[in-house]
């Protein structure tokens, strides 16, 4: 066992542990949108950042816990460091209902670039399953810096492809589109106006916050409001 | 070519074998009669050296002249490209610059009175920067010390009195495709030491009491490295040199790899040796052609003659080198991406730890170091730890080559003491910026450096001066900028550069440098805001945070230095709508003064875009619209009559 000091606890996990398996042991949230627990930590997201000692951001997933390492999930510096990087995906990818609810809860109320649109955030998540749980690997990334992508051999379906649709399943910006990130909307922020616009859509996949408070409190998921809703959008 | 390329040296298998092989060199470096020696490393060949070498052929083939003819690498003196040296037994060499083929047949018509009228400097006993004698590896043979018709000696220039020369101790001195040469200059005599008189334990010590710190860039304690892969369990254990130089305007790397080949491969089997690794590595870019050559070259020659393969020397002890070459990727010079990419997989960076010391090229335990590290380890090893120790800083030991460039009068690969100060290197050894100009700052460390206002410029180079003043040292490029540049504009040139060659991986790198080029751009357009530069703070500081690799880390310096020392020229593009330094294409306008302009129609002639109207002897006029602002006017113009608003 490997005993740590995790936001001023002292914690044991097991040998190696990651930073965010032993963080999400002992119930300490870590947002991530790269992460999959059956797939091998990639470390591209750098959203599950945490603070090592009083030295550099490093990423949970990637880093395996040490004995007396000092970890603090929830400084200041992480804050600042998820909501100027979950400000940054909102405006790469507004239409990822993921990255949406992710940005309401960790506080991001201002978007201050212009909104790209570009869905992609290269999390390799799609790479990842296909290569590990599919035993695929008909997609990589190709292309470097600002020219890198997901790619297929050649820009043409791979013999190794069987369609299975792994690749859209795993992925965090396809899954669910959020229907606030426009142009003019960039950042969503819907379950903390009390104004949800996912809802008509999604219905009762409509909030992914943990625990939506603003949501319950809101009333969408009231039955009255649901009724009234639902018959408007029955309507239309 | 010379005509010791057709003999290689015997096996050598004892150190009379060694001496024996030094003294072949020594009569091929200091032969019994005249020798011309031409630079041809890449800097020379791209100033003609190429065709400088053909004429000397030409003439001493052409007239049965029984000189030796010998190429050498690059003595660091770049602005005065092509060089051509001369040495006449008994007399000190003499250098002529910016030597054009047609000039030869006069520099060779008198000899042995060499012509010293078109002369630039003499290479005498005395100039120790550049013989070696301060590293005691030469024994200069017969050249008097006294100079020759009044020329200047090395010693007495500025541009290599401050010099200090341990990395490029043989550079423009030896012939790079030659063995004896290098032996003759004291070569493969560390080696010896280390295999035979001391134990690997003995080695690392004299490393670690040298203070070497890596060159690459990051400036980890080499010894501690060293150590790291030493103590580490498992095997086989690998040696890396790291010549992936990808900076744009530095080319320290290259001068060793093209000049003196064989003091990396001297190093990298004497940490073979320390480590117990049997096989090393070194990744060179494929953009390097000739240093790829001369390192196959110096690779073959060392194998031929024992010094690599089994068996060195007779000591049992066993080590390869192979050479693998890098496709372009800038990132590929960060050490987890380089493993990689010498694995055959993408070049891209993973995280540390687990660090190459204990996983690094095949999951086995691996020491990587750059050129110049390698280059510098036999002279710890021969001159002892104590020796480099005692040269440079507190926290910075030895020397560091710089490649100094950019608006400077002497752009020239130099080697300096660590804690020499940026003004002793920019104006004493530099020359300073152009007459009438005013320097403005020094960008060091490369793209991911930082800019250095002039103001700082009494700062020490030592790697914990430059990172307090917000730059790095890097691998060791050094830009002097004048009033002419735009502080805005370098900081978008670098993001475009780290925008081009970020990983990708990491989001915050590759998303981030994306945005701040966009952010920056945006204000050299004059259509920035001034919530632009909360925001670029931000941003800058999130990609340093959060980037995994040192590149990421590194690459918002250009932006927060910048910031740091010009914010006022930011301001001026945001709030004015002006570029101070009058670079910014989309803030500027070129016009032509009515009152200087006498129609001579010089500009007319230049203007690619056809926007300059007028007639021979009347005024000419820009017309805007057209004007695509490429300045060729402005150069064109000698009577200074085309105004830049």
């Amino acid at each position: 066992m490997i005993r740590l000091s995790l936001n001023g606890t002292g914690v044991q996990v097991e040998d190696g542990s990651t930073l965010l398996e032993a963080a999400r042991l002992y119930g300490i949230p870590i947002p991530t949108l790269c992460h999959d627990d059956g797939l091998t930590p990639y470390g591209a997201c750098r959203l599950c950042v945490v603070e090592l000692g009083q030295g550099r951001l490093v990423s949970s997933c990637t880093t395996v816990a040490r004995e007396g390492m000092v970890v603090r999930t929830d400084s200041q510096r992480v804050a600042r460091a998820r909501r100027l990087l979950l400000e940054l995906y909102v405006a790469t990818s507004p239409q990822s209902k993921r990255i949406q609810d992710l940005a309401s809860a960790m506080g991001v109320r201002e978007c201050r670039y212009e909104a790209k649109a570009e869905d992609c955030i290269q999390c390799g998540l799609c790479v990842r399953i296909c290569a590990e749980q599919m035993m695929g690997g008909a997609i990589g990334f190709a292309g470097r810096g600002k020219n890198r992508r997901v790619a297929r051999p050649f820009d043409q379906t791979s013999e190794l492809c069987r369609q299975c649709g792994a690749c859209l399943y795993v992925c965090p910006v396809c899954e669910l589109r959020c229907q606030a990130g426009t142009a003019d909307t960039t950042l969503c922020n819907g379950c903390l106006n009390f104004a949800p616009p996912c809802f008509k859509t999604y219905d009762d996949a409509m909030c992914f916050l943990d625990p939506c408070h603003a949501c319950e409190l809101a009333g969408p998921f009231r039955a009255d409001a649901r009724t009234r809703i639902r018959a408007a959008s029955t309507a239309r | 070519m010379t005509d010791h390329h057709t003999h290689l040296p015997g096996h050598i298998t004892d150190l009379e074998a060694l001496e024996r092989c030094a003294i072949h060199g020594r009569s091929t470096l200091y032969p019994d009669r005249i020798k011309i020696l031409v630079g041809t490393a890449t800097c020379g060949r791209a100033a003609g050296a190429q065709e400088v070498l053909d004429a000397v052929h030409e003439e001493v083939e052409g007239k049965h002249l029984p000189y030796a003819v010998a190429e050498t690498g690059c003595i660091g003196w770049c602005s005065q490209e092509p060089l051509l040296d001369v040495w006449v037994p008994g007399q000190p060499r003499v250098t002529y610059g910016r030597v054009k083929p047609k000039q030869v047949r006069d520099i060779l018509a008198d000899l042995p009175e060499p012509r010293t009228e078109l002369a630039l400097a003499v290479m005498t006993g005395d100039d120790n920067a550049l013989t070696g004698r301060r590293t005691s590896y030469c024994n200069g043979g017969d050249r008097p010390e006294a100079t020759l018709n009044g020329l200047p000696t090395y010693a007495d220039l500025p541009l290599f009195k401050r010099q200090l020369r341990v990395v490029m101790r043989n550079c423009g001195i030896v012939d790079p495709a030659s063995l004896e040469e290098y032996a003759a200059r004291g070569g493969y005599r560390a080696l010896w030491r280390a295999l035979f008189s001391l134990t690997p334990r003995e080695v690392l010590q004299e490393v670690l009491l040298s203070g070497l710190r890596g060159r690459g860039g990051a400036g980890f304690p080499t010894g501690r490295k060293w150590q790291a892969v030493a103590d580490a369990r498992g095997g086989p254990k690998y040696i890396v040199c790291n010549a992936d130089e990808g900076d744009p305007g530095a080319y320290m790397d290259r001068g060793v790899l093209e000049g003196d080949p064989h003091s990396v491969i001297e190093g990298m089997i004497i940490g073979g040796y320390t480590m117990g690794a049997h096989e090393g590595v070194i990744y060179v870019r494929d953009e390097y052609p000739l240093a790829v050559a001369r390192l196959s070259e110096a690779i073959l020659q060392a194998q031929r003659s024992d010094l690599l393969g089994k068996d060195i020397l007779g000591s049992g002890f066993s080590f390869n080198v192979s050479i693998t070459r890098g496709a372009g990727a800038f990132v590929c010079g960060e050490e987890t991406a380089l493993l990689a990419s010498i694995e055959g997989r993408v070049g891209e960076p993973r995280p540390r730890p687990p660090y190459p010391a204990e996983r690094g090229l095949w999951g086995k335990p691996t020491c990587i170091n750059n050129v110049e590290t390698w280059a510098t380890v036999p002279v710890v090893v021969q001159r002892g730890g104590g020796w480099l120790a005692g040269i440079g800083t507190g926290g910075s030991k030895g020397t560091k080559v710089f490649s100094l460039v950019g608006n400077v009068t002497n752009t020239a690969l130099i080697e300096v003491p660590m804690g020499t100060t940026l003004a002793e290197v920019v104006n004493d050894i530099g020359g300073g910026v152009p007459a009438g100009r005013v320097c403005k700052a020094v960008q060091t460390g490369g793209p991911s450096g930082g800019c250095i206002p002039a103001e700082q410029l009494s700062l020490p180079v030592d790697y914990e001066s430059l990172t307090k003043a917000g730059s790095i040292m890097g691998s060791g490029g050094m830009i002097v900028m004048d009033d002419r540049t735009c502080m805005v504009d370098i900081a978008r040139y670098f993001l475009g550069f780290l925008e081009d060659e970020s990983c990708g991986k990491c989001f915050s790198c590759r998303v981030g440098t994306q945005r701040m080029r966009e952010i920056v751009n945006r204000i050299s357009m004059g259509k920035g805001r001034e919530e632009d530069l909360q925001l670029l703070e931000d941003l800058a500081w999130l990609v340093g945070e959060t980037s995994l690799c040192g590149l990421g880390q590194s690459a918002p310096n250009p932006v927060l230095t910048t910031l740091r020392y010009f914010r006022d020229e930011y301001l001026a593009h945001i709030r004015d709508h002006r570029c101070p330094a009058k670079v910014c294409k989309e803030l500027i306008t070129y016009t032509i003064d009515p009152v200087i302009c006498n129609g001579c129609g010089a500009c007319i002639s230049q203007c690619a875009g056809s926007a300059i109207l007028g007639e021979k002897k009347k005024l000419h006029t820009i017309e805007q619209a057209k004007c695509t602002k490429c300045g060729a006017c402005l150069e064109a113009c000698k009577f200074d009559a085309v105004l830049v608003n």
